[in-house]
């Protein structure tokens, strides 16, 4: 009959009216400024520099001025100059260091792929939002020393991939280590017995940094 | 009047008056009529437009919660300060009005339109002492006044002088005078049982209590639901309400005859489509809903203010809960349900009207015949009509979508 569609339209509505009171499902509104939501894991967000250590961040970027970001990055927001001197690292290793590291957020799109292409996870991704500024210039170009956060901050916003990496790397540094044990064994036997010939050493991949 | 009324006056009943009276008792006796009318002015203005803020802020809460969300709720406590920024904000824009516009008529369009929609609050009462202006024809006078709300439709879409505000006020001049037959054929019933046209007239009619409890509203008699219906359904065409908002439906139009309005003049049409929609409401509660009465004798002590306010309200509410479900009308749907299904019907309650009137002396088993050919007589043509109405439409089959 005529009007029954109408009817049963209404008791949606009612429905949908009075479950927006008792029933969270129904409203699930986060109130911003005051209530923010839940950010799962993988939120990226503008990258930044992990360094190791937060009381001296820029002595401890990980970054080796290395530039696979700055060309991979398709809009070209990444802007770096290599040290002319060398710094030693987290594990003490001498390496370059950058002496320039800029990204401008008004032209960086959050690709991810700077963070794909490092060797040396180095770069990651955040996960601020609230990035707006006042001023057109100066506060929207970010460098080395706004974009450096330390490690405990990466484990703190990714604590799945923050565990990953460092365990790859520390097993990584272990390796160095004992390869750097076993050459100088080998050294010293050399030198101990001239004669036989030398075994040839592989040389050290950068990721051991 | 019967006596249970009239013993029913509390000092509550009597506070509006009294306090009227308190503020021209000093004022010599010829001004005393002039201070009253310009009290009672002031009156309405007031409540109405708090009313219409209140509204504004009910509707546009009610309309979040249906739709899962919370509505305003920045500005003020639980943003009921939000009518006030929006005053500011729409009172403190740019009035813009095109170079080739006839300045005059597009000035008068949103006053004519605010002034109608006012002047038809002077003859409901709203109360049992509270009624701005007695007139004979009250009823009359309402739907006169009204009707000249089309006039300044058109008037507003031909001063613009811009095409798409001209063919939306055709459409709007299509939908109003569409829904003005019906809207009339539905309240003429009420004059035919009552025998006046006078508000509080008719107010008086619907006093008494059947077996001591219940109460002759017009809207518990078969003709009067059908009436009461048929009159709020045309009352959502009349003041261009959801689903029939199409002179200015702003997902579809730009918006319509006021597509060159803005800041001031654009708050007067707002403000118009609300005070249109509770005077018809008003109206609504007069004619079929009891007036002011209260809805059992034992709830009598409660001021008939009170009374005709909650009706008034739940009626307002009833407007917003239809336009937070329905979807908008097509052009040839709407008229189509006008010329088609309301006013057939609404002719057809006229005939069950003149029955019941004339069938009023049945008692006994007569009387349950009355009842039951009243029913037919309203049940039967709203099948049938409904039934020819929606006849070869279907469900709508999709031809690249399962």
């Amino acid at each position: 009959m005529l009007g029954t569609g109408l009817l049963q339209g209404l008791a949606v509505t009612a429905k949908n009216f009075a479950g927006s009171f008792h029933d969270p499902k129904r409203l699930t509104t986060v109130e911003y400024p005051e209530k923010k939501s839940v950010i799962p894991e993988a939120f990226r967000n503008f990258p930044f520099l992990v360094s190791e250590n937060a009381e001296d961040p820029m002595g401890t970027l990980r970054c080796v001025a290395c530039q696979i970001c700055e060309k991979e990055c398709p809009p070209q927001c990444i802007y770096i100059e290599k040290s002319k001197d060398k710094k030693p690292d987290a594990s003490g290793k001498m390496q370059i260091y950058p002496a320039v590291f800029r990204i401008d957020s008004s032209v960086c799109m959050n690709c991810q792929i700077c963070v794909e292409v490092c060797p040396f996870d180095a770069i990651k991704m955040d996960h601020v939002y609230e990035i707006a500024t006042s001023e057109r210039f100066e506060t929207l170009l970010l460098d080395r020393h706004d974009l450096a956060k330390p490690n405990s901050y990466f484990h703190q916003i990714r604590p799945l991939e923050a565990a990953e990496v460092d365990g790859r790397l520390t097993a990584e540094r272990k390796a160095a280590e004992e390869k750097a044990k076993a050459a100088a064994l080998a050294k010293a036997a050399l030198a101990a017995k001239p004669a036989a010939p030398a075994p040839a050493a592989p040389p050290k991949p950068p990721e051991q940094a | 009047m019967n006596a249970a009324q009239d013993t029913g006056e509390t000092l509550l009943e009597r506070a509006p008056q009294a306090l009227r009276d308190l503020l021209t008792s000093h004022l010599p006796e010829p001004w005393r009529w002039f201070a009253n009318s310009l009290i009672a002015i002031v009156a309405i203005l007031a409540v109405f437009g708090l009313l219409f803020a209140a509204l504004t802020l009910a509707e546009r809460k009610i309309l979040g919660r249906v739709q899962n969300r919370p509505g305003p709720n920045r500005t003020g406590p639980f943003g009921l300060l939000q009518p006030i920024a929006d005053g500011i904000k729409m009172l403190s824009k740019e009035d813009i009005v095109p170079r080739d516009a006839d300045h005059l008529l597009h000035f008068l369009a949103p006053v004519t339109l605010l002034a109608s929609s006012i002047l038809a609050f002077a003859v409901i009462p709203y109360g049992r002492h509270l009624i701005p202006v007695e007139l004979d024809a009250a009823v009359l006078y309402f739907f006169c006044v009204g009707a000249t709300t089309e006039l300044a439709v058109f008037m507003a879409g031909w001063s613009s002088h811009n095409k798409y505000s001209l063919l939306a006020a055709m459409r709007a001049l299509a939908q109003l005078i569409s829904y003005e037959l019906p809207l009339l054929l539905s309240w003429l019933p009420v004059v035919m049982i009552s025998g006046t046209l006078s508000t509080t007239g008719i107010v008086a009619a619907q006093s008494a209590w059947r077996w001591g409890w219940m109460p002759t509203w017009h809207v518990f008699t078969p003709w009067g639901l059908a009436g009461f219906v048929i009159f709020m359904v045309a009352a959502l065409a009349e003041s261009n309400r959801s689903p029939f908002d199409l002179p200015e439906a702003e997902s579809e139009l730009i918006a319509g005859h006021l597509t060159e309005y803005s800041g001031c003049k654009y708050v007067f049409f707002f403000m118009a489509e609300y005070f249109g929609m509770t005077a018809l409401s008003g109206m609504a509660v007069t004619l079929f809903l009891g007036g002011w009465h209260a809805p059992l004798p034992s709830l009598e002590f409660i001021p008939s203010y009170v009374w005709f306010g909650a009706k008034l309200i739940t009626l307002l509410m009833g407007f917003i809960w239809i336009r937070a479900t329905f979807p908008r009308l097509r052009i040839d749907q709407l008229t189509r349900f006008a010329w088609k299904f309301l006013v057939p019907l609404a002719l057809v309650n006229l005939g069950t009207t003149a029955f019941w009137s004339l069938s009023f002396g049945w008692t006994g088993p007569l009387l349950a015949a009355r009842c039951t050919v009243a029913v037919i007589l309203v049940v039967v043509p709203f099948v049938l009509l409904g039934r020819r109405l929606s006849s070869g439409l279907t469900p709508r089959t999709y031809s690249y979508a399962p």
